[in-house]
């Protein structure tokens, strides 16, 4: 921001000489556009990827065996394709009942957990936070393979997507954070005015925290739908085995592997895996923004 | 056990009284707080119990056991340590490699972050234009960005190396070969930038203007104003990134496993068993390795061995994340 300010150069003449006004418009203007030709190139290299990606995926089967850039001729018919694709139907069921049913149990089991760790005064409570930052920063890795053994062998739900959706009617760490982050920004005069009003802990949570801290809620709740849309790793672990319960980002891979040499294929599955969560982005660009930075600032 | 009460319900003046009435209701008060406590508590006490304290303990166990998840457990001492810390050829490769993207990748994404946020502060025109073009990329989900990279870096019809044809430089074959698989993923890691320029570019607003007039009054340099003006502000926000970096790229997993499969062009269908880590293990990390172990060659124990292991450099970086941003735990009490 310090272009803006208004000071004139030391080494400038002094000021109110025209001479020393226009070298300093001019500087200004140099300085300009030398910030603009540099988002212009970092822009490229952020968006040249997607442009490519699109290109391709309405290519001819014959010409995406190429180098070539540009489509000879559109072939909007591949999405048609992908969509038909046996499964990819399903695929899509199934990332949307992971993503929702996983975004609605974290939310509504991770706020009253949030708001207790914000909110309440108890011993234990820095314990508390410490075992929730704690696994937060837990590579899931760490202890799938009894986890795996527990839901595989004791319940036998193994090639399906509930041992991931089940434990998040259990609170989720990060999202347990985030939200704590969020409600340590409420003014406890609200709370203690609610309780003078007569409600108990529930209502007061209900009706007065939640309305306020719904940014704080959509931005949890956005994160956790991405991360359920975007996982990989879960649905390996125990989908794997069978077709019917993957996920669209499961199922992309395999779909390289059938159609290995069509690459116009492959890019409009891609763009079709990455369209519902940049949708989703541009609805809700403020409350995604608002929870990147609850993640980083502010304790 | 006292627990302390709130401040609302704790204007009870009847603090150390003995066995009298007052004291009685106030035991009763403290009850009632420990159990609207615990209630509330309750969704996360069971999910931490049952979905972290017994599958860390039962890893433990399974560290000690010989199990290949058909016959009875046997217990073997110490030998899937020794196998894994000593023997298993992988195990050197797999830690090189995730030590390597740790490093590099971290490092390069927190100055790449901080350049396009500070890039985005200065930008008058079409500002909110920009921020979404460098933003999108974050949001795009893993394997897809992964497959798309492939796609974009192949070496023979890929868009980069045509382009950098044109300007006349033979491009490397990227994914495709041993030394050059990591920094196609660095590549990758760094159009997915955008969580990094947010904070970052939070952070850098809330650097005092008058600071950077005063700066500019004792006529200091560009370099001058950032080490002495924005530094010591950014600071907790860059140590914040580094250490939550770190954390994510030791679980780097899906992009390295993918970009591998692709470009590898191994045909894939379900339940086939492939080597991961191509080219040349060269992609692999540990994660990977402790899927392989435990759901491939279903070696249970080795595999619990290698989670404990990325387990305790997990919680290692975590201590240091606790003491040096005491920001994020509550400092009182």
């Amino acid at each position: 921001m310090a272009t803006t300010t208004l000071n004139p150069p030391r080494t400038a003449p002094a000021p109110g000489t025209a001479n020393g006004a226009g070298t300093h418009r001019r500087k200004k203007f140099l300085h300009w556009v030398g910030v603009h030709a540099l988002a212009i190139a970092a822009a490229l290299f952020f968006v040249l990827p997607f442009v490519f990606v699109f290109l391709t995926s309405v290519m001819s089967d014959q010409q995406a065996l190429t180098s070539e850039l540009w489509p000879h001729s559109w072939h909007w018919s591949n999405y048609a394709t992908v969509w038909n694709t046996p499964g990819f139907l399903g695929w899509w069921k199934n990332s949307l009942l992971y993503a929702v049913l996983g975004t609605v149990f974290t939310v509504v089991s991770s706020t009253p957990v949030a708001y207790a760790l914000a909110k309440f005064r108890f011993k234990g409570r820095r314990v508390a936070m410490i075992l929730v930052i704690s696994t937060m920063m837990l590579p899931p890795q760490v202890i799938v393979i009894p986890m795996y053994l527990v839901w595989a062998q004791q319940f036998h739900l193994s090639g399906s997507l509930w041992p991931l959706i089940i434990p998040m009617a259990f609170g989720d760490a990060y999202s347990i954070f985030l939200l704590r982050q969020f409600l340590l920004t409420i003014p406890n005069e609200y709370i203690e005015s609610a309780k003078v009003d007569g409600c108990g802990e529930l209502r007061t949570l209900l009706r007065v925290v939640v309305p306020m801290a719904k940014p704080g809620i959509a931005a949890v709740a956005l994160f956790q739908f991405f991360y359920c849309w975007n996982d990989y790793f879960g649905p390996q672990i125990y989908a794997s085995q069978n077709p019917a319960a993957w996920t669209l980002s499961y199922g992309l891979e395999s779909f390289k592997s059938a159609h290995s040499v069509n690459w116009n294929i492959t890019m409009a599955a891609t763009l079709l895996v990455m369209a519902p969560v940049i949708i989703v982005f541009f609805f809700a660009q403020k409350a995604f923004v608002e929870g990147v930075t609850l993640t980083g600032v502010k304790g | 056990m006292a627990v302390s009460l709130p401040t609302a319900a704790g204007a009870s003046p009847a603090r150390s009284g003995a066995g009298t009435g007052p004291d009685m209701t106030l035991k009763r008060k403290r009850n009632k707080h420990r159990l609207k406590v615990l209630g509330f508590l309750s969704p996360w006490l069971i999910g931490f119990s049952v979905f972290f304290g017994y599958p860390l303990i039962a890893t433990v166990y399974f560290s000690f056991m010989h199990y290949n998840q058909i016959e009875q457990p046997s217990f073997v001492g110490l030998r899937n340590w020794k196998y894994v810390l000593t023997q298993m050829p992988l195990f050197g490769p797999a830690l090189w490699n995730t030590v390597w993207l740790v490093v590099v990748m971290v490092a390069l994404r927190v100055v790449f972050g901080l350049g396009i946020g500070m890039l985005v502060t200065k930008i008058k025109t079409g500002v909110g234009l920009f921020r979404t073009a460098f933003y999108l990329p974050y949001l795009a989900p893993p394997v897809a960005a992964t497959v798309a990279f492939v796609f974009l870096l192949n070496p023979s019809t890929g868009p980069v190396n045509q382009v950098l044809g044109w300007i006349g430089i033979n491009g490397p074959t990227w994914f495709n070969d041993p030394h050059w698989a990591k920094p196609s993923l660095v590549l990758l890691s760094l159009w997915g930038v955008g969580d990094l320029m947010v904070i970052f570019m939070a952070s850098l607003l809330d650097v005092p203007k008058e600071q950077y007039e005063a700066a500019d009054l004792d006529g200091a340099g560009a370099v001058a104003k950032f080490r002495y003006v924005t530094w010591p502000t950014i600071t907790p926000i860059v140590l914040f990134a580094v250490v939550t970096g770190v954390v994510q790229t030791m679980q780097y997993y899906t992009q390295a496993l993918v970009a591998g499969k692709i470009a590898s062009g191994v045909s894939i269908g379900p339940g086939s068993v492939i080597q991961p880590g191509y080219p040349d293990h060269s992609t692999l990390t540990v994660p990977q390795l402790v899927y392989q172990l435990g759901f491939q060659n279903f070696n249970t124990g080795a595999a619990c061995v290698l989670s404990l292991v990325l387990f305790v450099i997990a919680m290692a970086v975590t201590l240091l994340l606790m003491r040096k941003n005491a920001g994020l735990i509550p400092a009182e009490d």
